[in-house]
C-alpha cells in the first residue's frame, strides 16, 4: 500500500515536470512581454536591459531551470502585468475558483448519481425518459451558450440573479468565502450550474448505464432471491458496485471542471483564477501562466491519486493482492 | 401420501414480444415432496430456469405466468404482489443460482451478507444474527467459520463460494430450495461435494430441492424423482430410475443416448432424432480435396520434452523478490501422427497452457516442442513459425467469444487461407463454401454474422475455420463444454470422422472424462502443472495406476440405470 502510494507520488511529480516543460516551450510563441511592458518612449538600451533582468535572454532549458528551482521553494515569481509576487495574487484568487468547482462538483456528483440511479430503478418510467431527454441539453449545448441563456432567462428577464460576479466576500484568514453572505450564494448559483451541468449530466447517464448493468449480475437476483427488500438491493448491493467504475470518470471530470472555469469564470466574470489567465495570455504575463499551468496539473494528479486509493477504500479485491484466494 | 410441499399445475409462461408471443414453459407439472430431490432436466431453451424464475416471482418482464397454479403448502401463491412474495423468497422458498463467483456480491464480506439476510428474515440482533452464520457456515462445510466470515467473496475458491451461496439461502430455514445449475461452473471433485451436501440437507431437514440441471450424470447420481422438458413443455416425468432406465418419451430416448457413456464406447453418438435436428456432414467430398503431406518417418507427429510455463505473480523492481506461478513443470508427452491424444485434468491444472504453448500462443519457459522432427522452440524467424502455424489449427471453448462478431463468416473463415497466402482470388471464397458446405451449414451462411447463429453451428463454424488452411494438427481446447448434450454429440462425431477421414492428429482437452474415453485413443492426466500418468486411453479406465486418476475416476457419474436403446449399433 505504501510502496504504491510512493510510486504515484513519483509519477505524479514526473508528470508535473513534463507539463512545465511543455508549457515553458509554448511560451515561446505567446508574444513576446516586452512589448506590453514597455511604452511607447522605450529604447533598445531598455528592452535590452528589461529582456537581461527577467532572463529572457537566457535559452528556455534556462528558464526553465530557474522557474523550477524557484517554483520548488514556493516562489512563483513576479507578474509582469501588476509588478506582484504571482503566489500572493494567485493565493487571492484561488478560493473564488475552488470554491466554485466544489459547488458545481457538489451539484454534479450528488445530483448526477441521484438521478442515474432514479433513471436506471424507473427505467421505463415516463418521469425516467423525460430526464433522459432533457440530460441531452446538457450533453450537446456548449458552457458559454448555457451560461449566456441562463443570464438572460434568471438575471435579465426575471432579475432573480445577479448576472456576473461574486457578491460579497468574507475573509477568513487569507480564504475570502463568498458562501457566507446572501449575495454570494445568489451569485453562486448561475455559475455553478454552468459549470457543473455538463458533468451532472455526465455522471447521470454514466451511472445509469452502469447500474442497469449491475442489476442484471447475479448477485443481484441473488440477493432480490434472498428476499431483501427493494432498497437493500438497490442501494447495499447494486449502488456501490456501480460507483467501482464511475470513480473513475468522475475523478477526470472534476479536473476538468477546475480547467473548464475559465469558459464560466469569463461569462460570469468571476474572479478566479481562470479569469486571472485569460488576462494574463492576453498579456502575455508568463510568471502568471506557467504558475497557473502548474496549478491546474496538480490538481488534476492529486485528484487522480485521490480517485485511485478509493479505489483500495471501496473494492476489496484490490486490497489483497490475491493471497487468502484459497 | 405426504403433503407436497411445492406443487405447480399446468403453468404456463409467456414473453410479449413485439413479432409475436414468445411461449417459454407451456402447461407444466411439477410436485415437490419434503426431503426429495426432484431433478429437472432439459437443453438450453427447454424453460427449466423460466420455471426457477417463475415460482420465485423473479421473472424478467416482459415475462408473466399466463396460466396455471403454483402452491406452497397448498396454498396458491402465483397471485400475490410484490410484498407478498418477497415474504415467502428466502423465507420459504431460497434458490441457489448457476455461478458461484458471480452470485456473491464482490465488495461486501461474506458475513455482511450473511448477517443482513438473517436479521431480515429473522429480526435477530447482531450477535446473534453472527452467531447464527458461523454455525451455518461451519454447517455447510467451510473450515475454520469465525475467521472466514470476515472474508470477501473473492477469498473463496469456486467450491467453497458455492457453499457459501448454499449458506445464504439457508438462512431462514427454507422449505423448499430451487437449486438453478448448482454445479455447472465446478470441477468433478468440487461438483460431487456440493451434490452430497444438497443431499445431506435434503434429508436432513426435510426440505424439497428442484434441482435444475442440463447434466445426465448429476441426474442419475442426485436425484429422487426427475421432469424432463422440451422447448417449454414437459415430456416426461416419473422417478428417476424409472425415466432414466426405461425412457418412454422419443425425446428423452434421444437425449439419453446423447449421453457419452464413461463405460461404454461408441463408435458414433446416435444422433438427436427428435426435433429435427439432423445435420448433414460431407466428410468424404471434403476428404477428397484435402492435400495430404507425407507421413512423418518416426510416425511421432509432435513431441514434447520438459515444457515449462510460469506467469509472474507479483512483480517487484527487485528480480529476487518476484514471485512466479509454474503453471505447467516440466511436461513430456509425444502424439503418433492420426492418433486422437486428449489431456484431462481439474480447472488450474495447466492443460489449456499446454495447448497455447503448442500453438505457440505462448512462450515457453523451457523444454522442446517438435513437430514432424522440427524443433519449434529453436524457430525465430517468423516466417519459419508460419509454415508451422498453418499447419497446427485451434478449435477453442467458448464458441461466443472465439468469432470476431464484427466479421461476417465468410470473412471469418477466409481470414487464415488469406494470411498464409494459401489460394487467391475466387478460388478463396470457393474454399470457403466449400468448407460452409462440408460442416453442413450452407454457403449461404457465409454471408450472415456469428450472433445469427446457435452455439453448435457457431462452433461448427471454428471447425471450418480450423480446416480452412488444411493443417495436419488440430488442437481442441474443450470444443464442446458450452454446448447442450445433443449438440455436444454432433460435434464429437464431426471431430472423429474428420480425424479418421482427413487423417487428422488431434490434442483433445477436457475435463469430461466419459467424453475423454469416447474420443481419445491415448489420455495424459495432468495435475496442478505436472503429467501424473500417460496411458491408452482403455488402459487408464480400466486399471489406473496413479491414485489422482483412480480418484478422478471414482468421481466420474457411472449412469449406470441409463437406457442403451439406440446405442446397440455403435458399442464397439
Amino acid at each position: 500500500m505504501l510502496t504504491y502510494v510512493l510510486k504515484r507520488v513519483l509519477q505524479s511529480a514526473l508528470v508535473l515536470l513534463v507539463v512545465g516543460l511543455v508549457a515553458f516551450s509554448m511560451f515561446q510563441f505567446v508574444g513576446d512581454p516586452i512589448d506590453n511592458m514597455l511604452g511607447q518612449e522605450r529604447t533598445d538600451a531598455d528592452i535590452a536591459r528589461l529582456r537581461t533582468e527577467l532572463g529572457l535572454d537566457q535559452p528556455f532549458p534556462v528558464q526553465y531551470y530557474k522557474f523550477l528551482e524557484n517554483a520548488v521553494q514556493g516562489d512563483f515569481g513576479v507578474s509582469y502585468r501588476q509588478g506582484r509576487p504571482v503566489a500572493e495574487i494567485l493565493v487571492e484568487r484561488a478560493p473564488a475558483t475552488l470554491e466554485l468547482a466544489a459547488v458545481s462538483g457538489f451539484l454534479a456528483i450528488s445530483i448526477g448519481i441521484g438521478l442515474g440511479v432514479f433513471t436506471a430503478i424507473r427505467k421505463d418510467g415516463f418521469l425516467a425518459n423525460a430526464i433522459m431527454s432533457i440530460s441531452l441539453i446538457g450533453v450537446s449545448l456548449p458552457t458559454f451558450l448555457i451560461g449566456i441563456l441562463l443570464i438572460y432567462l434568471f438575471s435579465v428577464e426575471l432579475g432573480w440573479l445577479p448576472a456576473f460576479g461574486r457578491g460579497d466576500v468574507v475573509h477568513i484568514g487569507w480564504w475570502s468565502t463568498g458562501l457566507l453572505t446572501a449575495t454570494g450564494l445568489k451569485a453562486i448559483i448561475l455559475p455553478a450550474i454552468t459549470l457543473g451541468l455538463y458533468q451532472m449530466t455526465l455522471i447521470m447517464r454514466l451511472v445509469r448505464s452502469e447500474m442497469l448493468e449491475v442489476l442484471r449480475q447475479d448477485y443481484v437476483r441473488f440477493a432480490r432471491a434472498r428476499g431483501l427488500k427493494d432498497r437493500t438491493v438497490n442501494f447495499r448491493h447494486a449502488l456501490k458496485n456501480t460507483l467501482v467504475p464511475v470513480i473513475t470518470v468522475t475523478g477526470l471530470q472534476l479536473g476538468s471542471i477546475i480547467a473548464f472555469a475559465i469558459i464560466t469564470e469569463t461569462v460570469f466574470q468571476w474572479p478566479g483564477v481562470g479569469l486571472l489567465f485569460i488576462n494574463a495570455v492576453q498579456f502575455v504575463d508568463i510568471p502568471v501562466m506557467a504558475a497557473y499551468l502548474m496549478l491546474i496539473s496538480v490538481m488534476f494528479v492529486g485528484i487522480n491519486l485521490i480517485v485511485d486509493l478509493l479505489y483500495f477504500a471501496i473494492d476489496p479485491r484490490l486490497r489483497t493482492d490475491g493471497k487468502g484466494a484459497h | 401420501m405426504t403433503e407436497k410441499l411445492l406443487d405447480i399445475e399446468g403453468l404456463s409462461v409467456h414473453f410479449p414480444t413485439r413479432r409475436k408471443l414468445f411461449v417459454a414453459v407451456n402447461k407444466a407439472n411439477l410436485a415437490v415432496e419434503p426431503g426429495e430431490i426432484h431433478g429437472l432436466v432439459g437443453e438450453s431453451g427447454a424453460g427449466k430456469s423460466t420455471i426457477g424464475a417463475a415460482v420465485m416471482g423473479l421473472l424478467e418482464r416482459p415475462g408473466h405466468i399466463a396460466e396455471g397454479t403454483v402452491s406452497f403448502k397448498g396454498e396458491h401463491i402465483n397471485g400475490r404482489d410484490a410484498d407478498g412474495m418477497r415474504a415467502l423468497r428466502g423465507a420459504k422458498i431460497s434458490m441457489i443460482f448457476q455461478d458461484p463467483l458471480t452470485s456473491l456480491n464482490p465488495l461486501l464480506t461474506v458475513g455482511q451478507q450473511l448477517v443482513e439476510t438473517i436479521q431480515f428474515h429473522l429480526k435477530l440482533s447482531d450477535a446473534d444474527s453472527k452467531k447464527r452464520a458461523i454455525e451455518l457456515l461451519d454447517r455447510v462445510g467451510i473450515p475454520m467459520p469465525d475467521e472466514r466470515i470476515n472474508q470477501y467473496p473473492h477469498q473463496f475458491s469456486g467450491g467453497m463460494r458455492q457453499r457459501v451461496v448454499i449458506a445464504l439461502a439457508l438462512c431462514s430455514e427454507p422449505d423448499v430450495i430451487i437449486a438453478d445449475e448448482p454445479t455447472t461452473a465446478l470441477d468433478v471433485s468440487i461438483q460431487a461435494q456440493i451434490l452430497e451436501l444438497i443431499k445431506e440437507l435434503a434429508r436432513e431437514r426435510q426440505t424439497g430441492v428442484v434441482l435444475i440441471t442440463h447434466d445426465m450424470g448429476v441426474i442419475a447420481d442426485t436425484t429422487d424423482k426427475v421432469t424432463v422438458m422440451y422447448q417449454g413443455e414437459v415430456v416426461e416425468s416419473g422417478s428417476t430410475e424409472q425415466v432414466l432406465g426405461a425412457p418412454a418419451h422419443e425425446y428423452t430416448k434421444s437425449l439419453i443416448a446423447a449421453v457419452p457413456r464413461p463405460t461404454l464406447k461408441v463408435h458414433r453418438f446416435p444422433q438427436l432424432s427428435y426435433g429435427g435436428r439432423q445435420i448433414a456432414f460431407h466428410i468424404d467430398d471434403l476428404a477428397r480435396n484435402w492435400d495430404r503431406p507425407e507421413p512423418t518417418k518416426s510416425g511421432t507427429l509432435l513431441k514434447v520434452e520438459g515444457l515449462t510455463k510460469t506467469f509472474l505473480q507479483s512483480g517487484s523492481i527487485i528480480p529476487s523478490r518476484r514471485k512466479f506461478f509454474t503453471a505447467v513443470d516440466k511436461v513430456s508427452f509425444d502424439i503418433r501422427e492420426g492418433e486422437v491424444f486428449g489431456i484431462v485434468g481439474e480447472s488450474g491444472s495447466g492443460k489449456s497452457t499446454v495447448a497455447r504453448m503448442i500453438a505457440t500462443l505462448y512462450q515457453t519457459n523451457g523444454g522442446k516442442i517438435f513437430f514432424d522432427e522440427d524443433e519449434i522452440t529453436q524457430l525465430k524467424t517468423a516466417k519459419d513459425l508460419e509454415s508451422y502455424r498453418r499447419q497446427i489449427q485451434m478449435i477453442f471453448q467458448d464458441p461466443f467469444s472465439s468469432l470476431n462478431p464484427r466479421m461476417r463468416v465468410d470473412e471469418i473463415i477466409a481470414e487464415p487461407v488469406k494470411h498464409h497466402k494459401l489460394l487467391e482470388g475466387a478460388a478463396i471464397q470457393h474454399r470457403v463454401d466449400e468448407l460452409l458446405e462440408r460442416v453442413g451449414l450452407g454457403s449461404e451462411a457465409g454471408r450472415k454474422y456469428p450472433h445469427e447463429f446457435s452455439g453448435g453451428q457457431r462452433q461448427r463454424i471454428s471447425i471450418a475455420r480450423a480446416l480452412a488452411t488444411q493443417p495436419r494438427f488440430l488442437i481442441c481446447d474443450e470444443p464442446t463444454s458450452a454446448l447442450d448434450v445433443s449438440i455436444q454429440a454432433q460435434i464429437l462425431n464431426i471431430l472423429k470422422d474428420l480425424q479418421e477421414h482427413l487423417g487428422l492428429t488431434m490434442l483433445f482437452i477436457s475435463h469430461d472424462l466419459p467424453v475423454v474415453r469416447q474420443m481419445c485413443d491415448r489420455v495424459g492426466v495432468m495435475r496442478q502443472g505436472q503429467m501424473v500418468e500417460v496411458a491408452d486411453t482403455e488402459t487408464l479406465f480400466a486399471a489406473p495406476k496413479e491414485s489422482y486418476t483412480r480418484e478422478l475416476l471414482s468421481l466420474m457419474p457411472k449412469l449406470e440405470g441409463l437406457s442403451t436403446e439406440g446405442l446397440q449399433d455403435e458399442i464397439i
